[in-house]
């Protein structure tokens, strides 16, 4: 690590002690556990979460749904931004539903979907919806930047639709889908856990956070949170590692085919 | 055999050429004068314009060099060089870099991606796609544009071989680069 990348590692760290010693004063100021719990407290509770099969249980019964979601939205987002770019009347017909879809308050699609689905596919639903104009808007930005004259080039050499792909139109959309999925991850953590806390499908982190909330169990609502925060952040990071990994493989080379 | 017949190009009011017929079967220098729109007859060429009147034959399959290098910047030179040939590119990879050295690119400058080339490398790597690409037709626009006299003589030289008997129009000011290649010329005069 450089110089100034130690140095700005470690401000950041202080910035955070700062906050934490921040949050200690007003939990001990206040001393009412149920109002404010003290980061203290709320890291023992999540000490003793950690070891139980349930906690895992909720994690993976989460994870699973919300990042199915998501990987459901990508999918489907990529595959309309091309139609939409590729078809005038596709882009037409798509642009009223992604104004609606990216206008709707996510609660009233939570309720509505509760009438549509069981509670343990809510979140799955609700990351679809939440993922799907974000990458379908990112993608589309991504064709529209590809470079006219490579475009250009390609028509003149012939080149194979493998190969377009992979030298022209993946350099081009990749940047915006990578902003993109950084965006709609975090998205579909924050709209599918609140999914989960509406429909309250049996072991979610959803109906944990929920029965924190009915108990007043402050410290394991702050527990629960900070798992959410660190599970959003951590996929993220892994997500984007992958997908720059594989983007180097796949643009970074000559294609054979 | 390439073959122009009464071509015309209207932009709006302004005609940039018309009448303008030509029959080519080997290697051409076309000179013209600045603005009189040899990008665009070229362009015609390459079937990405449309003429306002008149005809083209017999182009057939078409490789260029544009007036802009149009590489792809995150491949090498052998790399774009590569991705215009059928099939596994790779088997043509030694003799392309031969053709890379003939013109005074080395190991050092293949291995890094386009983009970090100077402005001559571009144009050397433009002009060796187009030379191996599969072609009926070549044409060329300001190929040695940025190349220092030893590489243009050496690039003159590595055309002469390749394009003899196929139809190539090479579009120039260059008047070192007529001289070098000894082709013959085709002038066009202003409208």
């Amino acid at each position: 690590m450089t110089g100034t990348g130690s140095k700005q590692l470690f401000r950041r760290a202080g910035a955070v002690v700062f906050w934490l010693a921040v949050w200690q004063c007003a939990a001990m100021a206040i001393g009412q556990e149920v109002f404010l719990v003290s980061p203290v407290q709320a890291l023992r509770t999540l000490l003793e979460l950690l070891p139980q099969a349930a906690f895992w249980r909720r994690v993976g019964f989460s994870s699973g749904r919300i990042l199915l979601g998501f990987g459901l939205g990508a999918a489907a987002g990529t595959l309309l931004a091309a139609a939409a770019e590729l078809s005038p009347l596709a882009d037409t017909l798509l642009a009223p539903v992604m104004q609606l879809v990216k206008a709707t308050p996510v609660a009233s699609f939570i309720i509505l979907a509760l009438v549509w689905v069981r509670g343990s596919s809510l979140s799955v639903l609700i990351s679809f919806l939440m993922v799907l104009p974000v990458l379908c808007g990112a993608v589309r930005t991504g064709i529209r930047g590809a470079d006219v004259q490579l475009r250009e080039m390609a028509r003149v050499f012939r080149l194979p639709l493998g190969r377009r792909l992979r030298a022209i139109w993946l350099p081009a959309v990749l940047p915006a889908f990578r902003q993109g999925c950084s965006v709609a991850l975090g998205i579909c953590w924050k709209s599918g856990i609140a999914a989960e806390v509406i429909g309250l499908p049996n072991g979610s982190i959803g109906d944990a956070l929920y029965r924190a909330k009915i108990t007043l169990s402050t410290g394991e609502l702050f527990a629960w949170t900070f798992v959410i925060i660190l599970l959003s952040t951590g996929f993220e990071k892994l997500f984007l590692a992958l997908l720059d990994r594989a983007a180097k493989a796949v643009t970074g080379e000559v294609p054979s085919c | 055999m390439l073959k122009i017949d009464g071509l015309e190009k209207r932009f709006g009011e302004k005609v940039l050429f018309r009448s303008l017929s030509l029959t080519v079967d080997g290697p051409a220098v076309l000179w013209a004068p600045s603005g009189w729109g040899k990008t665009t007859l070229l362009r015609i060429l390459m079937g990405l314009e449309a003429p306002t009147a008149g005809a083209v034959q017999g182009a057939g399959r078409v490789s260029a060099v544009f007036q802009e290098d149009r590489l792809c910047p995150q491949l090498t030179a052998l790399q774009n060089v590569l991705l215009v040939l059928p099939g596994a590119g790779e088997r043509y990879a030694p003799a392309v870099t031969a053709d890379f050295a003939r013109l005074g690119m080395d190991a050092a400058a293949l291995a890094l991606p386009v983009a970090k080339l100077s402005g001559g490398q571009k144009r050397r790597t433009a002009l060796l796609r187009a030379l191996w690409a599969e072609g009926d037709t070549l044409l060329l626009d300001e190929p040695f544009t940025g190349m220092d006299p030893q590489t243009l003589a050496a690039a003159a030289a590595l055309l002469q071989e390749r394009c003899a008997g196929r139809p190539t129009l090479l579009a120039t000011h260059d008047r070192a680069a007529i001289a070098a290649l000894g082709w013959p010329v085709i002038e066009l005069e202003k409208q």
